[in-house]
């Protein structure tokens, strides 16, 4: 290596750059832990230390950063929802999204395309409108439009899909967006941890102890933490934590596989999405095609990838855009998904003092991650349910009281 | 290919069933409180390990029971809800 260059590297004004410090042990007590080091433990980290001033916070992360659904999902932002109380929470989350990028000082990718759901039924365009009209309801920019509109968007389309179920018309949300999912993790940890937030990855909650009804310690693969204020943020790995307090929930756990293809010049400037084809579709910034399709059929807690999906996918994909016929498959994967019957998340406290949750995200939990930091240290800091968490509390099921978006989330994550 | 044994038709292709859910016994609802109903409507143990699960032949109408391993992904038995409790 020239001097020149070796100077520099062995020069102390330019340490090697370093995201996240690792600490070097954990301290005996904290104000709040958080377990796990996806998106949203680390989105509330940072709004607890930004916006609350509860700097004394540990994030538990048994792998690495980003390692559950946040490092593996297909980057889907929306808020063309079905519910009001879904539509309400998503759109807060859009809104975050937008000046994310200068206030975590990285670039996240935040690109605008414009989703589309395509309808191949009367059903599924009665869908569209009713969700369309709840949408412009609630100020979301969303509406239903005919085949020429999506022809003109997407010119490679066949909307004919082979004559076996012509596409009829769309649900269109213009501010539909993908994002670059591993650099919104990083960004809220390293803004977190500048708060003086601790991230201890490689560190697995083992147990928690509760007094009572109370929280009083978290124990962990490193030592026992005392603290009374615990967030489960661990998305599939939720009935696994909830089991050692004792919390029942209506979590299951199914994987939900994605693939992409080498990458293609740019053709596909939108999002394209068809539930009764079980398929989406977007292009990302280095021209792959990034595509998914619904659940595994079956619960497994595994991450392993099946040939029945990529074959499922490939075939519909022919469907809707038959000249990709030969264009290859790169990589395919699969994440965990931790999903509830009515298709939407279960937050806030829960009836053990100092637990609290944030689960349920199932296949849709990525674009949440902004609102759901925000609103969770919101609720930490208050020690009561924020406005847009309480219609998603986990009492809901014993009270019968359900947001149902199945008809909003099954395909279209 | 991963397959699964219909108790009635043998090894077939996993393609060829739908998914049942978790097996639970269904309290009397005559008896039961509306917490303890909307627990038994709701709630799941979503944790992996072996438990049983409803299965259906969807060629041939069968509806059974799987013990599934949900962490390896692995069934151990399955057999018809008349032998339930038979071992
Ligand atoms: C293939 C796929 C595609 C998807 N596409 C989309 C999409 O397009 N749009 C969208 O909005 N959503 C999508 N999702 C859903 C989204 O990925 C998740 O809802 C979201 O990432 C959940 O984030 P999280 O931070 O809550 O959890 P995760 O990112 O899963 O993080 C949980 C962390 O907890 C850690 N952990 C678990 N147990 C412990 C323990 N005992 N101790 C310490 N740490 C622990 C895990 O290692 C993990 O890192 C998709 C998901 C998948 C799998």
């Amino acid at each position: 290596m020239p001097y020149q260059l070796l100077r520099f590297a062995l020069n102390k004004k330019y340490p090697e750059p370093c995201m996240f410090p690792t600490p070097e042990r954990l301290k005996p007590r904290y104000d709040v832990v958080i377990i796990g080091g996806g998106g949203h433990g680390l989105a509330c980290a940072y709004y607890l230390a930004r916006d609350h001033g509860i700097r004394n916070v540990a994030v538990l992360e048994k792998s690495y950063i980003g390692a559950g659904g946040t490092g593996r999902n297909t980057a889907i932002v929306r808020s063309n929802y079905l519910t009001p109380e879904g539509v309400a929470l998503y759109d807060e989350s859009v809104r975050l999204f937008q000046d994310l990028s200068d206030d975590l000082d990285l670039n996240l990718f935040y690109s605008r395309r414009g989703h589309f759901t395509l309808a191949h039924s009367d059903a599924s365009l009665r869908t569209m409108r009713w969700r369309a009209e709840v949408n412009k309801h609630l100020g979301v920019d969303s509406e239903v439009v005919d085949r020429q509109f999506i022809k003109a968007k997407c010119p490679e389309i066949d909307l004919d899909c082979g004559h076996n179920a012509p596409v009829m018309g769309a649900l269109y949300h213009p501010p539909g967006a993908i994002a670059r999912h591993d650099a919104v993790a990083w960004g809220y940890g390293r803004a977190a941890c500048q708060r003086g937030v601790e991230i201890h990855q490689g560190t697995t909650v083992t147990g928690i102890r509760t007094e009572g009804d109370r929280v009083t310690a978290v124990e962990t693969n490193r030592g026992v933490i005392e603290t009374r204020c615990v967030l489960s943020a661990v998305a599939g790995y939720t009935p696994r934590i909830t089991s050692m307090v004792g919390l029942r929930t209506p979590i299951t756990v199914h994987p939900l596989q994605a693939c992409v293809t080498e990458p293609l010049k740019p053709w596909l400037n939108v999002i394209m999405v068809s539930a009764s084809l079980h398929i989406y579709v977007s292009q990302s910034s280095r021209g792959e095609l990034v595509m998914g399709a619904s659940l595994d059929p079956y619960e497994v807690h595994s991450t392993r990838s099946t040939l029945d999906f990529v074959e499922g996918l490939a075939g519909h994909l022919l469907e809707l855009f038959p000249f990709l016929w030969d264009v290859k498959l790169l990589r395919q994967w699969a994440g965990l998904s931790d999903m509830t019957p009515d298709f939407s998340p279960i937050m806030g406290t829960t009836r053990i003092d100092g637990f609290l949750i944030d689960a349920g995200w199932g296949t849709w939990g990525f674009k949440a991650t902004p609102v759901s930091g925000k609103t969770m240290a919101w609720t930490i800091a208050h020690g009561r349910d924020h406005d847009l968490v309480k219609p998603f509390r986990l009492s809901r099921f014993e009270e019968f009281d359900l947001v149902g978006e199945k008809g909003a989330a099954s395909v279209g994550h | 290919m991963k397959l699964l044994r219909c108790p009635i038709n043998g090894l077939r292709p996993i393609q060829e069933f739908y998914y049942g859910g978790e097996y639970r016994p269904m309290p009397d609802p005559d008896a039961s409180t509306d917490a303890q109903w909307a627990d038994y409507v709701f709630n799941r143990d979503g944790a992996p390990g072996v438990r049983l699960e409803w299965w259906y032949h969807l060629a041939s109408g069968v509806w059974f029971l799987a013990e599934h391993d949900t962490a390896r992904d692995v069934f151990l038995r399955t057999f018809l809800f008349e032998e339930l409790g038979q071992g």
